[in-house]
């Protein structure tokens, strides 16, 4: 319940964040901290100080940017959910984003901090997966992007480099005609899911990404070709956990989780494709 | 180490010094003495510790009180203003919506953020909505009715008397009629319930 | 006698503004003057022994005051006192744990027996420096083998806890005619086995556990604030046998307490604790509040029986022999009223409501390395009407006669009461005799039946079914006996429960008018402030609001049993109205002699004492009471004030019952259940609140579904507790549960003047086994007969793929028809 001490700073520039992130060692950046205040009140984590960004405006907003959109890193659930022009555009985020946590989760938590923090519970980097999102960081060198398909090591373990900051992702436009859907069954303690899936489906374009299964939100590229190849969308599931270690716990083990996977595959492509 | 902390609660300015691990929820119960906002679990989930930072519902209790520098925030405290009580309260109290109480600061914050944005909530959008409050006593059957009412008082007398979001203002009063939104204690309205109910 | 009351008010609650203002005064909220606080070190071990304990390191970190140990307190606490041995073995003998007790102490001794057991306290300035300097104390642990299961702790080989009790045994208990019983099932023409697990459960309290402890130089005396639902006992069992000190010297006081279910009847370590450690402070308070995962360890689970029964029934469904024999896991040691539970609470109630001539029940009560487990909301009952419901399920299930017809078939007709069990599941051993006094189960089945459109399912199935759903309807006819308890019946010459259970009120009038009552029961969410405000009120004719309603403080209260057991109304109640009578009577006297009427000519009504036949020679309560007050005329041998104490030992337990019925769709790929809804229809006889009623009938049924659906306290075999805080067990949220509907019967207990029964606990009784029976309907198709709880959607998937790969066998398991025909 009380956390270790640590020392707080607060940033109000990108740059500013940066520098103090290089002073120290052990410092940790807060953004919603909704996932990260939980683990240092259980002192899981224990960074000697933390880097408050939560005040940086050019991290807040949503914006055209080309033929896609740049979601900034301090994007609440909430300002995505309130945003009708981008859930308009990707049907399966209010559904999805209406499934994490709870309403004051969701008005805090950060897109920014899902991506970064790769908590391997999380729904949203499934979403970002599915949505061919890029990841956006700033270090000394400027501003690069990403994809986030491979941006994540493993458990809580990001691409991300000492030094950098995830400021945003950027999603492109869907294919025109593409349908989406998130189908998910959720661990009712924790609400994480038992298996979550975001699916797009379009003219010769497959994105099937799958939370709460395997090690990390992953790409299931098994089903996408196998859908690809033109299998129906019962087939293409059968391949919903192939190269997967498939986490067991005592809500859902190894076995069934397997099963809820492809399930879930497949109501998601069936809706993605039916409308 | 502490820091300095500026933060306005209920529309009180006050300026504190916290050590950086303390939480907001800390900082309202012990620093401040509202001890209103309670804590019932810790893993951020059972919402009892909810109040309205800048008008939003947050759990305290996943927020360092520093975080909170420069922001108004809201606790079931400030919900009342002049004796009149705040629709949601007035509903709760009509519809024993409530039984030990722990939650009901909580879940009154939480239905304050639903009914700003949503006035004439579905009884599934209000149980949708405070999914991030437990209530062990109720069954939340009349929660829900608590908030429907609520929506109803406020529909019925005008806008809903919700706190600040930009700092450092007294709260409008709750507007309506005194039927709509009675102020309590009201024995006279009591009194007329007894009669009812002994004869 | 029973004495007409009109249905209570829906009157808006008394205690309400302070709540909904946040002005609350929880545990957590009071603050004293020098106050310290308290961080238990807990084992990480389910089982292990103490070889040493370091607390230098800690004992220097900054703000710390203290750091102590369970020997620093060994020679000035008692092991903690274990107030219910479960008297009353049928064959006469004291059963129970009397050779085989083993209690906490303040801080563990030499060894550990569960995860979370407390074996260190620090004590400082903040919680922040408690806490961090917790961390630096070291034990030095000897980890031993670990057991579990209620169950396996029992066999061969099973690790043994302690030296007292071979083979784990705690208690062994047994009620009803063994003989019989053999004998009916034998000759039934169906007979049915089934194992049946009632899942341990964690009760979660939004408010956790906690207490403060102050020590007074001046007195050598004690106060602790405690979150507890039995102040005046706790009093009672931490001076005499913890402490060994005179009542007088401890106070216990209950502030708000923000729900409990049970949790907060027990005498626990910490409530000596903070007492103890406050003495050593020089009398600083001492505050400990327990975080959510703590509670988990620290304070006691629910539940937790393995069951296996033999039910014998005729090919009509009627049931003629009921076999049980339980496992009641008690945890690493026992919790002050433990061993009651799973046997008088448990095994008087498994013949319910029906007319079932044969029942024998065992119950083997254990020790294993897990959280001690006591009372939790129904205690006993839930599991006892969980046997039943699944038991008339199982037998129309097998002898393809409608579950309804079934219960109908059952049932104890209305003119069996009052009803004493056949085979004496009433009486205590020293041959005091309860009876069911009164039940007219039909009238609620019915209306239950006729509010979900029973007879209209089959469409609802099919419609379903296009949904790729799998559609269910489930049953509970139960009864409940709350209102606890006749203290002849209850007591230790009895049941075995350490004292006795009736309940005092105390009424004071003052010169103003205004009434204080002071009751024994310790309100922590009931409504007590305005229930008994009702109460008081309708009795002295005086406004709602001019009654206070005073409890939980121990200083000069009169000795009250606290609040559980669904007892508030039936006793406390009673206590309330047998003070006003007392007051009402006195009034008479006094106003006659102020209105030169004679005693004997004096009606009270209409809030004043008056000639019978004159209305207009009155006195008003509160001109009765200014005059009792100054006492300048008061009739010879008369005394002063009006003020009168009442203690009401009541003559019988009360026996709600009712039907529900759960409707359920369980996804036929993924096996989630969806609650879709929920009929309860409940006789707990008249209500002072209809609110309030209402509202216990709510939460009890939504802890009752949590049970079926989605609760359960799991360890794994070395004794850690996996689902260690909320994110690995499932407290219900508002979006899990349909509109619950709610109709009533109305048949006033006979057996108090109010006509009240109780309903604290109805709700949570009833719902668990209506639940289950609707899923297990649900799968019926499939031929699954039984799914253990809770039914989370791996186990229903689990289910559902085996009996799909057994070919989903129809043997007698075809959906039962809603009208009742028999299918073969």
């Amino acid at each position: 319940m009380i956390p270790a001490a640590f020392d707080y700073v607060r940033a109000s520039s990108v740059d500013e964040a940066l520098r103090l992130l290089n002073e120290s060692d052990d410092a940790k950046v807060i953004a919603g901290g909704q996932s990260l205040i939980p683990l240092l009140k259980f002192r899981l984590s224990s960074p000697s100080t933390l880097v408050d960004i939560g005040g940086i405006r050019e991290l807040a907003g949503i914006s055209r940017d080309g033929d896609g959109w740049r979601i900034g890193g301090l994007t609440t659930y909430r300002a995505l959910l309130d945003h009708a022009e981008l859930c308009a555009a990707y049907p399966l985020l209010g559904d999805a984003i209406n499934d994490i946590g709870d309403l004051q989760v969701r008005n805090k938590g950060t897109v920014g901090g899902a991506i970064a923090h790769a908590d391997p519970a999380l729904d949203f980097p499934a979403v970002g997966l599915a949505l061919d999102a890029e990841v956006l960081i700033r270090g000394a060198d400027g501003e690069r992007s990403t994809p986030l398909d491979g941006f994540f090591d493993g458990a809580f373990s990001t691409g991300l480099g000492a030094g950098e900051l995830v400021v945003g992702i950027r999603i492109p436009d869907l294919p025109a005609g593409a349908g989406t859907a998130w189908s998910s069954l959720s661990q009712a303690a924790s609400g994480y899911s038992l298996a979550g899936v975001a699916a797009v489906v379009g003219d010769g374009h497959v994105r099937v990404a799958v939370a709460g299964v395997g090690e990390m939100p992953y790409r299931a590229t098994a089903v996408e070709e196998a859908l690809a190849g033109g299998a129906d969308a019962a087939t293409a599931a059968a391949h919903a956990t192939e190269g997967q270690a498939v986490a067991s716990d005592i809500h859902a083990d190894a076995e069934y989780r397997s099963a809820l996977a492809e399930i879930q595959v497949r109501r998601a492509l069936e809706r993605a494709m039916g409308g | 180490m502490t820091q300095n902390l500026a933060i306005n609660v209920n529309g009180v300015a006050h300026s504190l010094e916290v050590e950086p691990r303390r939480l907001l929820v800390q900082l309202l119960r012990e620093d401040l003495s509202l001890t209103g906002t309670h804590i019932g679990c810790d893993t951020s989930q059972c919402g009892a510790c909810t109040v309205l930072v800048d008008g939003d519902a947050v759990k305290s209790c996943t927020m360092l009180a520093l975080q909170a520098d420069g922001a108004a925030v809201t606790t079931i405290e400030g919900m009342a203003k002049d004796g009149e009580l705040h629709p949601l309260q007035a509903g709760f109290w009509e519809k024993h919506g409530l039984q030990c109480g722990f939650c009901t600061p909580g879940m009154i914050m939480t239905a304050a953020d639903l009914l700003s944005r949503n006035p004439d909530p579905s009884d599934d959008e209000i149980r949708h909505a405070i999914e991030g409050n437990f209530c062990r006593c109720t069954g939340y059957q009349n929660i829900v009715a608590a908030i429907r009412e609520a929506a109803r008082i406020t529909a019925a007398g005008g806008s809903v008397a919700l706190p600040i979001d930009d700092g450092g203002d007294a709260l409008p009063p709750a507007t309506g009629d005194a039927e709509a939104a009675p102020a309590g204690p009201v024995a006279e309205e009591r009194g007329e319930d007894l009669t009812e109910s002994t004869r | 006698m029973a004495v007409t009351t009109p249905h209570g008010a829906s009157l808006k609650r008394k205690e309400d503004p302070r709540f909904i203002t946040g002005a609350g005064n929880f545990l957590d909220d009071i603050k004293l003057s020098g106050m310290t606080y308290a961080s238990i070190l807990r084992s990480p071990y389910a089982h292990a022994r103490i070889r040493g304990i370091d607390t230098s390191a800690a004992a220097t970190m900054p703000g710390v005051v203290a750091v102590f140990t369970g020997r620093d307190m060994e020679n000035d606490l008692n092991p903690l006192p274990c107030a219910w041995a479960a008297g009353g073995a049928s064959g006469g003998e004291v059963g129970g744990v009397t050779n085989n007790l083993n209690t906490p102490r303040a801080l563990a001794l030499d060894d550990v027996k569960w995860t979370g057991e407390g074996v260190a306290v620090v004590i400082a300035e903040t919680l922040e420096q408690a806490v961090d300097a917790r961390e630096a104390v070291d034990v030095d642990w000897e980890p031993l083998p670990t057991v579990v299961d209620a169950e396996k702790a029992t066999e061969e080989g099973a690790p043994q806890l302690h030296e007292n009790a071979p083979n784990n045994v705690a208690v062994t208990w047994s009620v009803g005619d063994p003989d019989g019983t053999a004998s009916a099932i034998d000759r039934a023409e169906v007979v049915i086995r089934q194992r049946l697990v009632n899942q341990r459960l964690i009760p979660n309290p939004i408010d956790a556990r906690g207490a403060i402890g102050r020590w007074d130089p001046g007195g050598d005396d004690y106060t602790i604030w405690m979150t507890s639902q039995t102040p005046h006992i706790m009093r009672l069992l931490l001076s005499a046998f913890v402490f060994g000190v005179p009542e007088h010297k401890i106070r216990c006081i209950s502030p708000d307490v923000g729900g409990a279910f049970g949790t907060k009847i027990f005498c626990y370590p910490e409530w000596a604790l903070v007492a103890w450690a406050s003495k050593r402070l020089g009398g600083r308070p001492v505050k400990w509040y327990e975080t959510r995962s703590e509670n988990y360890q620290a304070t006691t689970h629910g539940r937790d029986h393995i069951t296996h029964i033999e039910v014998g029934a005729t090919k009509a469904g009627e049931v003629t022999g009921l076999r049980v024999k339980t496992y009641a896991n008690l945890g690493g040691r026992l919790s002050t009223i433990g061993p009651g539970i799973p046997t008088t609470l448990y095994g008087r109630l498994l013949s319910g409501p029906y007319k079932i001539p044969n029942v024998f029940c065992e119950v083997v009560g254990t020790y294993t390395n897990t959280v001690f487990v006591d009372a939790y909301r129904g205690a006993g009952r839930p599991e006892a009407t969980y046997v039943l419901e699944r038991a008339m399920d199982l037998v129309a299930d097998e002898t393809g006669v409608d579950p309804v017809e079934v219960r109908r078939r059952n049932f104890l007709p209305p003119d069996a009461f009052p009803h004493k069990n056949v085979s004496g599941l009433y009486r205590s051993w020293n041959g005091v005799e309860l009876a069911i006094d009164s039940g007219n189960y039909e009238p609620a089945l019915d209306r239950a039946l006729e509010m979900v459109g029973y007879a209209d399912f089959d469409t609802k199935r099919r419609e379903a079914a296009d949904r790729g759903r799998y559609l269910g309807i489930g049953l509970s006819t139960y009864i409940e006996m709350c209102g606890v308890a006749p203290s002849k019946w209850i007591g230790v010459v009895g049941e075995g429960w350490g004292a006795a259970m009736w309940e005092s009120a105390n009424i004071r009038i003052h010169l103003t008018g205004k009434v204080v009552l002071t009751i024994g029961t310790a309100s922590h969410g009931q409504g007590h402030e305005t229930t008994m405000a009702q109460i008081v009120a309708e009795g002295l004719g005086v406004p709602v609001e001019d009654v206070l309603v005073e409890h939980s403080d121990t200083s000069g209260t009169p000795f009250g049993y606290g609040t559980y057991g669904s007892r508030s109304a039936a006793v406390g109640g009673m206590a309330a109205y047998t003070a006003v009578e007392k007051i009402k009577e006195k009034a008479k006297r006094l106003a006659a002699h102020m209105l030169e009427a004679s005693p004997e000519d004096m009606e009270y009504a209409d809030g004043g004492a008056r000639v019978k036949g004159s209305p207009d020679k009155v006195k008003t309560i509160a001109e009765v009471a200014l005059a009792a007050h100054v006492g300048y005329d008061l009739p010879a041998g008369m005394e002063p004030y009006l003020d009168e104490t009442a203690y009401y030992d009541a003559p019988d337990c009360t026996w709600p019952f009712g039907t529900h019925i759960a409707v359920v769709e369980v996804d036929k790929e993924t096996g989630k259940v969806d609650l879709v809804r929920y009929v309860a229809v409940d006789d707990v006889g008249n209500k002072i609140n209809q609110l309030i009623v209402a509202g216990q009938i709510h939460g009890g049924i939504a802890q009752g579904v949590g049970q079926a659906l989605w609760e359960g306290a799991v360890y794994d075999d070395d004794g850690q507790l996996l689902s260690g805080s909320m994110m690995d067990y499932a407290v219900p949220r508002a979006s899990w549960f349909p509109e619950l509907e709610l109709d009533e019967t109305v048949t006033p207990s006979p057996i108090n003047a109010l006509g009240v029964k109780g309903v604290g606990e109805a709700g949570t009784i009833a719902s668990t086994p209506a639940v289950v029976n609707a899923v297990v309907d649900a799968l019926s198709p499939l031929g699954i007969r039984h799914v253990d709880m809770p039914l989370t959607p791996q186990r229903v998937w689990r289910a559902m793929r085996d009996a799909r790969a057994n070919g989903g066998s129809t043997n007698g398991s075809a959906n039962r028809s809603s009208s009742g025909e028999v299918r073969s």
